[in-house]
């Protein structure tokens, strides 16, 4: 069946079988590999892409499921050679080891300050409750998503 | 991979295009809306259905709404919905309680409570939830509505009074004077499925309990009605030794199997501990709004 997304503000149209996840279509079909493919059982978060802005665990959507939908994956974060602030954040407070859940933990960490631009310690780590560190770098990974806040904030006020 | 086997996927219009659809496609089409219980049992092939009918374009299931003396919640409505409606926090506060540990934010994005109630797994939190609450469930089909109350709509493990063709489109839930609800839910870790879990809903009218509902997830095979419990407690005033009581009872009644998330004779401690503090955090609340919600 032909689906159309619009995938990071363009919009494709492709022949995929109805039973295709949406990680695999970003990542075969769209060739957009930052997405990673994890647990497969919408526990561990690594495959985290936005939905119409939202948060959704794309192993566990369908790719039919998101004709008409708007898709952000974490390539989107970076515009024209500038980072996103949680990027520039997960840089500075030394926020991955390994990095495979890091698409999914900036993805997440976006949808956050998205919605709450200046979260508690304790509302970073309810937003990525559902995304799983095996680095052991949840203490970073808070800290890097303060730092975006606050230098988002910063930026802001100076815009 | 873990990758569904075949199928073939159509989108919902309308709740009666999907109805039609359920009926034209037989007993081999299932409904998706959020898809976090169904996608997972297709990848392991539990379940194989030959055709899915997406209903999440369907945003007249997506409500939650006061009206007739009653809180109404439309089967689209997601459990981010429920987390965060102002409604429910006032009204039935064992919502926030119950969604706050439904297994994660970005999940809670999707799964919807309809899918929850369909699923019907006795350790899912909302069943136990909605049974507290004397909810009462519309299923719409061919020939049109019928309201279900909760105690006949599990009719066994991963079965409910869904019929083939048919759709649950509403959950409705009463309102009397001096309500007050919690649930209590304790897991291994943030997010995973209950060990033991209680509902509690009273109604408190000049100083008794006119009414009791109290409900426990993950201690049997389905989601358990404590009616022994209910009975105790009905008419009399509201105490520390009665909800005791109802926790023994609780213990009694549940029928738990021993796994990785625990031995019988913990869930069964658990399933009466959890049972009395559901009562007494549903009581507090009910007396702080002074009878009126």
């Amino acid at each position: 069946m032909n689906v159309t997304i619009t995938v990071n503000g363009q919009t494709t149209t492709n022949d995929v079988e109805p039973r295709q996840l949406l990680v695999h279509h970003l990542r075969e079909t769209l060739d957009l590999t930052g997405t990673h493919w994890g647990c497969d059982t919408s526990n561990c978060g690594a495959c985290v892409v936005l939905m119409d802005g939202q948060p959704v665990k794309s192993c566990t959507i369908l790719a039919a499921m998101c004709e008409g939908h708007e898709i952000r994956t974490v390539e989107s974060l970076e515009v024209d050679g500038r980072l996103d602030p949680v990027q520039e954040g997960f840089h500075e407070r030394h926020a991955l080891q390994c990095g495979f859940c890091t698409p999914g933990m900036l993805m997440t960490a976006r949808a956050l300050l998205d919605e709450n631009p200046d979260p508690t310690d304790h509302e970073i780590r309810t937003a990525i409750s559902g995304a799983i560190c095996r680095c052991t770098g949840y203490k970073n990974i808070v800290s890097a998503v303060r730092w975006a806040a606050e230098h988002e904030a910063a930026a802001e006020q100076g815009a | 991979m873990q990758t569904p086997a075949p199928f073939e996927y159509e989108r919902a219009t309308s709740v009666d295009g999907a109805i039609a659809s359920l009926q034209r496609l037989g007993p081999e089409a299932r409904i998706i809306a959020g898809g976090h219980s169904l996608l997972p049992m297709m990848k392991l092939r539990l379940a194989s259905p030959e055709h899915l009918i997406d209903i999440n374009d369907l945003a007249e299931l997506a409500y939650i709404r006061e009206d007739d003396g009653m809180i109404r919640i439309g089967a689209l409505t997601r459990h981010v919905e429920l987390l965060k409606s102002e409604l429910l926090a006032r009204r039935f506060p064992i919502f926030g309680d119950a969604e706050r540990v439904i297994a994660d934010p970005v999940v809670r994005n999707r799964g919807t409570i309809g899918g929850s109630l369909c699923q019907a797994d006795a350790a899912e939190d909302l069943s136990a939830v909605c049974s507290a609450t004397k909810a009462h469930v519309v299923i719409r089909g061919g020939e049109g509505e019928r309201v279900v109350p909760m105690e006949d709509f599990h009719v066994g493990p991963y079965m409910t009074a869904v019929g083939a063709g048919e759709l649950l489109t509403e959950i409705r839930l009463p309102l009397f004077p001096g309500a007050g609800s919690a649930h209590e839910k304790v897991e291994r870790r943030a997010g995973d499925w209950a060990i033991a879990a209680a509902s509690a809903a009273v109604w408190i009218e000049g100083g008794s309990l006119s009414q009791v509902g109290i409900a426990l997830s993950a201690v049997g095979m389905t989601t358990i009605h404590l009616t022994r419990a209910e009975e105790l407690l009905r008419g009399n005033a509201p105490s520390e030794e009665l909800f005791a009581q109802a926790g023994e009872i609780a213990s009694e009644d549940c029928s738990p199997s021993a796994d990785g998330r625990g031995p019988i004779d913990y869930k069964r401690h658990l399933a009466g501990v959890l049972t009395h503090r559901a009562l007494r955090r549903a009581t507090e609340r009910a007396l702080q709004t002074g009878g009126v919600a």
